[in-house]
């Protein structure tokens, strides 16, 4: 909402200085965006003639222009516009000038040749508007009269102020003249809009069929209208606020809804067949066109009024139809003003994906009783004579029973200790008038502040008066201990590990493309899909982290940053289990290292093992989409698998542009901090010596040597470690096995182990080997 | 004493440890000058015997004791060369592993949890596809509600049209977090929030958010007010001020929006705060009536208030990042700055 500072003094004479007001605003909740000066700057800017336009040799952007600024002699400027023609008259800032960001203009000499001035675009003086050319002016002016008087322009300020959902208020100048009148203990007015009395007795016929939306429909007839310019007055603070002039009739009407935050219709009611208005809910599939010349399909929910012959010239409180519109030769004018349910505004125009001045201020929703006044304002600026009485449909409007305010509540939600008169204090100016009501008060519901409907309501009205800043901060004490859940710490734990194997943390989106995550050999038929995507395309839910962390390698690879190393952890979906509504969310981790092989991989899980303390950890070998075929395990804790590990597939790489190899580990994140993990009770450490024996064994290739240490680990009682240290192939041993071989450390508790009792369990640990994998103890 | 003068001699020419172990053997062994002496002793007579017995074992004892001069000084020289011999330029040397680090999000998301668990709160966290009515129906947005509008949402192919979301704010774990447990509740909820913005230096379609929520016995608006300026004080520094202006958000009433001291300009006005000196930091206010209502909890009982703040937004301010872009470009030369 842009409103002229002189508009708004009309009606709250206030005179402060303007940071103070902005803080002001600021403080009423209607927080000032931004501030234009206009009129600032314009002394020395007056209006000129086009004489002549010559070439400048050499120079093909800028031209020698001669005008008249109605001296005896022409003057020349130089000027990079293209946009005007001989004849136009254009603004010109003389030599002298300041203009508004104390931009000085001095005598200048552009490839030789002389420039006295410069003609301007509308942003170099300060108004709306671009820098794509010169501001060519109405025709009819003089040269050499000051710009600023012949536009009509005073200097003046402009706020444009953020307006919330919650007032629908502030949507108007009287709305934001009101509430600074009341912060500030000034008087408040409205404009008298003294009008003659009806000529005649026209009275359009108006019917209300929907009076479930619409409160109130007041119709008027305006004669002796002769469609022209408007006033410069009404023109210029229209464009101050952001209004283009159109004409007298359509001016008037744009400069009641931003006065009173009334929005209002005008017919041209020669075009209007049967002379009269019926409102009445579209039927399905009903057509109309917009003003804006857009062809409107509509439902039973929305509300048009139609013409005495029955056809909709206009969609309620959104926007007016073309066939009605007012034209030059527009003598007679229907006014529509009216109030429409904010809650079938705002449906219609959302549906329609159609807002406008009007259904922005009806979805808030607007003052019916402000009407009348609204209605006598637009003939006052119009200069039009009522052709007879407005005729006053009624319908259903809202119920504003009084709100009865607890003084100890709102004292109890505030913080403070304000009085019971000190609260009616603030309420009433602000149109809440507030009377006794036993210990507390009955406060009445200003039709202005349709949002306003509960004592919560109020209590908000009394804290915005009494200043946010005004209240006593305290902080309360938490009963509770503070902390992170089990979870959350050790998924900073995870954190701390990967980062602690030299991985970088990285967070990509949610979003992935259709292709990207075929690319990845991933299920596409198990993703949730975004139903109304941003980018086209990027329409599904991330299955899995690996589509969005291998675009992060290929990233940094195209940007000479190869190896990249990198860990994310983040929330993955698939269609949801069977019965529930909401997708299968869980959180995974993954980790990626370019330029690394499958060991990294298992590293980097070795790492979450140990600093995690997983009691019952396995790696099987195994197949997953999108990796690698003989470099994949699955990941096994407390024997369910939660993720696989190794390289990603060398096809999915070259599809994503990745030119190195990728070691890959994505696991279910929730599962593995809810396995059996974490350091637990102390186990004392043996004082007896411990004995170390070397074993090795021929195994085949199909048997993981991790399930052959998994053995030797449970093979006696007294194994406290065992570990791989050599894998051979080749010499003597036969194709299609390997030499593993294991060191592996006896200890007991309480004694020293004798050579019998070290004996006795190499024999088991061997005949467990195998017996179980089928190997053989080499020599 | 030719026999001392003899020995400190050869015992100070020694250059080895071998070479001494072996004078030593020569020197005080059986077959040494003093063991020769020591057995000639016996023919001596008595004073003599006794005097010359004294000298001798002077002599071994000042022997003694230059061998063991003499051992130190050439064990000192071996470690010495021993030491030389290993001399490294350690600048030659490059890290065996180089430490990974957190992401600039994760920091500040772990520093804004950590101070308001020091202030006694939980931590919090929900889905992040979610049902109309916790993004939206349980926090007082009735269907059709124009304040809908101010949140750009995403929805999902899940269940009728439109009833399943990308959540637009952390604000539906308020409303889990309340239908879970019965206050006192003083819990702060982190998480990636979405919304149908175009991306731009300032816009992310997904981003990450705070949400704070309290509600116990007697909670104000100046107990929020006193809050949010002991956190911002404690994550930004105690010159930073904060205030509070009225705004709306249809879950809490009154609503405010929090402002902060430009971190930039510590106040004195400059581009970023445009010339204000306060920054928009988020939305805050007491819990809607409706909303506690909503999750069974009587707001004639209990009372409380809500807040909601961009992270990266606070990440940005914090180490002047100055395009929101940088946080997902998992540039490594970005991910290792912080």
């Amino acid at each position: 909402m842009k409103i002229p500072r002189s508009w708004l003094r009309e009606h709250v004479p206030e005179d402060l200085a303007l940071a103070e007001l902005v803080a002001l605003l600021g403080e009423l909740g209607t927080p000032v965006e931004s501030v234009r000066e206009v009129g600032e700057g314009l002394d020395g800017v007056v209006v000129a003639r086009v004489a002549d336009i010559g070439a400048i040799k050499g120079a093909d952007k800028i031209r020698v222009v001669q005008v008249d600024a109605g001296g005896d002699d022409l003057v020349q400027v130089v000027c990079g516009a293209w946009n005007f023609e001989v004849g136009d008259l254009v603004p010109l800032a003389t030599v002298g000038t300041v203009l508004p960001g104390e931009f000085a203009i001095g005598r200048r000499k552009m490839k030789g040749v002389e420039s006295h001035g410069m003609l301007c675009a509308p942003d170099e003086l300060g108004l709306e508007g671009d820098h794509s050319g010169i501001l060519v002016l109405p025709t009819g002016l003089e040269p050499g009269v000051p710009f600023a008087e012949a536009m009509g322009i005073t200097r003046d300020v402009v706020l444009e102020l953020e307006v919330n959902a919650n007032r629908p208020d502030a949507m108007s100048v009287v709305g934001v003249a009101r509430d600074l009148a009341a912060r500030l203990g000034l008087p408040f007015s409205l404009p008298e809009a003294k009008v003659p009395d009806p000529v005649g007795e026209r009275r359009p016929t108006i019917v209300n069929e929907a009076s479930d939306v619409c409160g109130r429909f007041v119709g008027q007839v305006l004669g002796g209208v002769a469609v022209g310019p408007s006033p410069a007055w009404i023109a210029s603070r229209l464009a101050l606020a952001g209004m283009r002039p159109i004409n007298n009739v359509v001016d008037a009407s744009n400069y009641v809804m931003l006065e009173l935050g009334i929005p209002n219709h005008t017919y041209d009611l020669a075009r209007l067949p049967g002379g009269g208005l019926r409102v009445r809910h579209a039927r399905d599939g009903e057509v109309l066109v917009t003003l804006d010349d857009v062809e409107r399909r509509l439902t039973a929910e929305d509300v048009v009024i139609a013409d005495g012959e029955d056809t909709p010239v206009g969609i309620a409180g959104v926007m007016g139809g073309a066939s009605s519109e007012i034209g030059d030769d527009t003598t007679e004018v229907l006014l529509e003003a009216a109030w429409w349910k904010p809650i079938a505004i705002a449906r219609t125009s959302k549906r329609l994906n159609l807002r406008s001045e009007a259904s922005a201020r009806f979805e808030k929703g607007t003052d019916w009783t402000m009407i009348d006044l609204a209605v006598r304002r637009f003939a006052q600026l119009l200069g039009a004579v009522p052709a007879g009485p407005a005729v006053d449909v009624g319908g259903q409007l809202p119920d504003r029973a009084p709100v009865r305010l607890r003084v100890d509540r709102v004292n109890d939600l505030l913080g403070t200790s304000l009085a019971r008169e000190a609260i009616a204090a603030y309420l009433d100016p602000i149109g809440f008038a507030a009377t006794p009501d036993g210990d507390d008060l009955a406060v009445a519901l200003p039709p202005w502040r349709l949002d306003s409907a509960t004592e919560i309501d109020v209590i908000e009205e009394v804290a915005r008066m009494h200043g946010y800043h005004a209240i006593e901060r305290t902080v309360p004490r938490s009963p509770n201990a503070g902390g992170l859940t089990p979870y959350q710490r050790d998924r900073r734990l995870v954190r701390q590990i990967l980062a602690g194997e030299g991985l970088l943390e990285s967070w990509t989106t949610t979003f992935l493309s259709g292709a990207q995550i075929e690319r990845c050999h991933l299920d596409l038929g198990d993703t949730v899909t975004v139903t109304n995507p941003l980018v086209a395309g990027e329409d599904r839910l991330r299955p899995s982290l690996l589509p969005g962390l291998l675009a992060s390698i290929a990233y940094n690879e195209s940007h000479r940053q190869p190896g990249a190393a990198l860990f994310e952890i983040g929330k993955t979906f698939r269609r949801p289990v069977a019965g529930m509504t909401l997708p299968d969310e869980r959180e995974a981790v993954a980790v990626a290292v370019a330029g690394g092989d499958a060991g990294d991989a298992v590293t980097a899980w070795h790492g979450l093992v140990e600093g995690l303390f997983v009691a019952d950890a396995r790696l099987e070998a195994a197949t997953a989409p999108g990796m690698h075929a003989t470099r994949t395990a699955r990941v096994v804790v407390d024997d369910v698998g939660i993720g696989f590990l190794g390289e990603v597939d060398p096809g999915v790489l070259a599809a994503a542009g990745i030119s190195e190899r990728v070691a890959w580990l994505e696991l279910d994140l929730e599962r593995l901090l809810s396995s059996n993990h974490g350091a637990d009770q102390y186990r004392p450490i043996s004082r007896y010596p411990s004995s170390d024996i070397d074993l090795a064994f021929e195994v085949d290739d199909a048997v993981p040597a991790g399930d052959v240490l998994r053995t030797l680990r449970r093979g006696s009682d007294l194994v406290v470690d065992a570990q791989l240290f050599d894998v051979y192939r080749g010499g003597q041993v036969a194709a299609g096995s390997r030499s593993l071989a294991y060191t592996v450390r006896l200890q007991a508790d309480d004694r020293t182990l004798t050579d019998d009792e070290v004996a006795a369990a190499r024999a088991a640990l061997i005949a467990a080997v195998e017996g179980s994998h089928g190997a053989m103890l080499r020599g | 004493m030719d026999l001392l003068a003899d020995a400190n001699k050869q015992i100070a020419d020694a250059e080895t440890l071998a070479a001494l172990s072996a004078l030593e053997t020569d020197l005080l062994g059986k077959r040494s000058a003093i063991a020769r002496s020591k057995a000639a002793l016996g023919e001596l007579a008595p004073e003599e015997r006794k005097h010359a017995g004294r000298e001798l074992n002077e002599t071994r004892a000042a022997i003694e004791a230059a061998l063991r001069s003499r051992r130190a000084e050439l064990e000192e020289i071996e470690r010495s060369a021993q030491l030389e011999a290993e001399r490294l330029d350690l600048t030659e040397l490059r890290p065996r592993r180089t430490r990974g680090h957190l992401h600039l999000v994760t920091q500040a998301t772990d520093d804004l949890v950590d101070t308001f668990v020091g202030l006694g709160f939980t931590v919090a966290e929900g889905p992040e596809v979610e049902t109309d009515w916790y993004n939206f129906g349980a926090l007082n947005f009735p269907p059709g509600h124009p304040a809908r509008n101010m949140y750009d949402t995403l929805y999902v192919d899940l269940g009728e049209p439109e009833s399943t979301l990308l959540r637009t704010h952390t604000s539906p774990v308020q409303v889990r977090i309340m239908e879970q447990q019965p206050p006192p509740i003083y819990a702060v909820m982190p998480g990636r929030c979405f919304r149908r913005d175009t991306t731009d230096a300032n816009h992310l379609p997904n981003f990450h958010q705070i949400e704070g929520l309290v509600v116990d016995h007697g909670i104000t608006f100046g107990d929020l007010a006193g809050t949010l300026d002991a956190f911002i004080k404690a994550f930004y520094g105690g010159d930073i001020q904060t205030r509070l202006r009225p705004s709306y958000f249809p879950f809490t009433e009154p609503s405010a929006e929090m402002d902060i001291t430009c971190v930039f300009c510590r106040g004195a006005g400059c581009k970023t705060c445009g010339r204000t000196g306060w920054l928009e930091l988020g939305g805050c206010g007491m819990v809607h009536p409706n909303v506690l209502t909503n999750v069974g909890i009587d707001p004639e009982v209990w009372s409380g208030f809500a807040f909601g703040f961009g992270i990266e937004r606070m990440t940005l301010m914090r180490h002047g990042v100055d395009d929101i872009r940088e946080l997902i470009s998992n540039d490594v030369r970005f991910l290792r700055q912080f």
